[in-house]
């Protein structure tokens, strides 16, 4: 398997904030690699980088998809070479259509059937969008808006998905169906790049997982592993090892690597 | 009873081209929420290069008509081009200030290079030329107007639910980033909206031209349809043109049977009630953001 995505040190600046420390990893053609981390880790600024949504960065190091660089390039030639993201807190077009959506997801495309035969694709995935297609997107429910933002990155039909947070806010039933849905499309042969807070989750959809603290790569795996390793046990997955023994000194791990 | 008809026609008349001014006014706010206060003045040099291409250039009138149609397709254009994209962290308080400049300028540039007198200008149809159905008169001119902004507002309005470039723009509007991660040129669908906008605005300047022409021409229609837009919502196509239709009216109807002096007035009266009674305008169906 080749690498779909190759990332290599990127560092990123906002004004004056250092926000990547160098950033290097590979996303392999067909795989589900997630991002884990803490709040203001970095995870989102890695996919903004990638996706040229951050003006003037990423200020070293360089992106390539499919072997060709794509850093410092705009947003919309970074969409046609096939990359789809879908932003965190679900960036919808509040006064647009589900339909009008899947419509503009397809923008770029020139193939009307292929347009026509991935929107049915859409609705397969995620029926209630089906019931709501004529209706304005700022009224639906948070969980059918990031449906509708997935919905819309995959009318794109890219080669890489990447997906910011797809749990985020929605109830855990939910979250699993979504969960399940991104591994469904994985299997259809799209390659899926994956920020997540929920590590359980994550880490048991992908193959790889990499962890991000304070800018920086701490730890990466197969995502089998990492689910067994101690210390993202202790901190991403709230099982605790700690047991109690009296009269013992309590060592307590360091909650952070750095 | 004669009078009141002539009245509400030559209400509808008016009404036609603040319509006009209202709808491309309406064009670029849908887009980049920013009321274009140029818009007069961007109607205003495409007048005047149309009236120079007749007189200086001796040029007929139909090629003159549809170069300055081009004109005013790349002049909105280079504006937004040149100037709106180059503003660094735009807001949309800077971008007004930004077009009210714009505004100063050409208007000062239409002065200098052509004079601050009245002028004719060599129009196929004169301001007089009238129908009279009955006992009332209808200028030809103002029939041309009503034609003109009822086909614009029915091709825009198409243009904005139908195609896919109008649900673009739409797009951009609402949401930029999402715009730009479904790979539209956000920068170039504001251009041609800026484009559009000023063809619009040209039409409406042609058919004000025969009747007034000096380089305060287009403060009237443009304010009364900066009025009618925001009465209208700002958003909607068709509620821009009935609200400047009523405006149109309302305001003869005042200067007929009320006060002359204060006819210009009320327009602004109006708006200052109906912004009270429905703030989002009389026609918009907005989404009311969820915090």
């Amino acid at each position: 398997m080749t690498n779909l995505l190759e990332v290599k040190n990127i560092e990123t600046y906002y004004d004056l904030v250092y926000a990547l420390r160098g950033v290097s990893f590979s996303v392999k053609t067909g795989s589900i690699t997630a991002i884990l981390g803490n709040n203001g880790a970095g995870k989102s600024t890695i996919l903004k980088t990638i996706m040229g949504l951050i003006e003037d960065q990423p200020d070293k190091g360089s992106i390539e998809f499919e072997d060709a660089p794509i850093q410092h390039w705009d947003t919309d030639k970074i969409v046609r070479k096939g990359i789809a993201y879908v932003p965190e807190g679900r960036e919808v077009f509040e006064e647009l259509t589900v339909h009008e959506h899947l419509i503009m997801g397809a923008y770029i495309r020139e193939d009307p059937s292929g347009v026509k035969k991935d929107i049915e694709q859409v609705y397969r995935y995620f029926p209630v969008l089906k019931q709501r297609t004529n209706q304005w997107a700022g009224t639906l429910s948070g969980g059918e808006q990031q449906m509708l933002a997935i919905g819309r990155a995959l009318m794109l039909s890219p080669r890489l998905l990447i997906l910011d947070e797809p749990s985020l806010g929605l109830s855990p039933i939910l979250v699993k169906e979504i969960f399940s849905i991104i591994k469904e499309i994985n299997l259809k042969g799209t390659t899926i790049l994956l920020v997540e807070q929920n590590a359980n989750m994550a880490l048991s959809i992908s193959s790889t997982g990499l962890i991000l603290e304070n800018g920086r790569f701490v730890m990466k795996g197969e995502s089998k592993d990492l689910l067994e390793d101690k210390d993202v046990k202790e901190f991403y997955l709230g099982i605790k090892s700690e047991t109690s023994a009296k009269g013992y000194q309590r060592w307590k791990r360091k909650k952070a690597w750095r | 009873m004669i009078d009141l008809i002539q009245m509400i026609v030559n209400g509808i008349a008016v009404g036609s081209s603040y319509a006009l001014m209202g709808l491309a006014m309406v064009i670029i706010y849908k887009t980049s929420e920013v009321p274009n206060f140029a818009q007069g003045e961007m109607a205003l040099i495409s007048s005047f290069f149309a009236m120079m291409l007749l007189t200086s250039f001796n040029m007929s009138v139909y090629p003159a008509f549809v170069l300055t149609f081009v004109f005013a397709v790349i002049l909105g254009c280079f504006l937004e081009f040149a100037i709106l994209r180059r503003a660094k962290e735009p807001n949309v308080l800077g971008m007004i200030v930004i077009t009210i400049g714009i505004e100063m300028i050409l208007l000062g540039f239409v002065s200098w290079k052509f004079g601050a007198e009245q002028k004719t200008m060599p129009f196929p149809i004169g301001p007089y030329d009238s129908f009279i159905i009955g006992d009332i008169f209808i200028s030809k001119l103002e029939v041309l107007t009503l034609v003109a902004a009822l086909l614009l507002m029915s091709v825009l309005y198409l243009f904005f639910k139908y195609s896919k470039l109008g649900l673009a723009m739409k797009a951009t509007q609402q949401n930029s980033v999402a715009a730009q991660i479904v790979g539209i040129r956000t920068n170039r669908i504001l251009m041609m909206t800026w484009g559009i906008s000023s063809l619009v605005g040209a039409v409406a300047g042609l058919l004000i031209s025969p009747t007034i022409m000096h380089p305060f021409m287009m403060w009237d229609p443009m304010l009364k349809g900066f009025a009618a837009a925001v009465m209208g919502g700002m958003t909607s196509l068709p509620g821009v043109v009935i609200a400047a239709y009523m405006l149109g009216i309302i305001e003869n109807l005042f200067g007929g049977y009320i006060s002359i002096e204060f006819k210009t007035v009320v327009a602004f009266v109006i708006i200052v009630f109906v912004l009270c009674v429905r703030p989002s305008g009389l026609f918009a169906r907005h989404y009311v953001k969820k915090v």
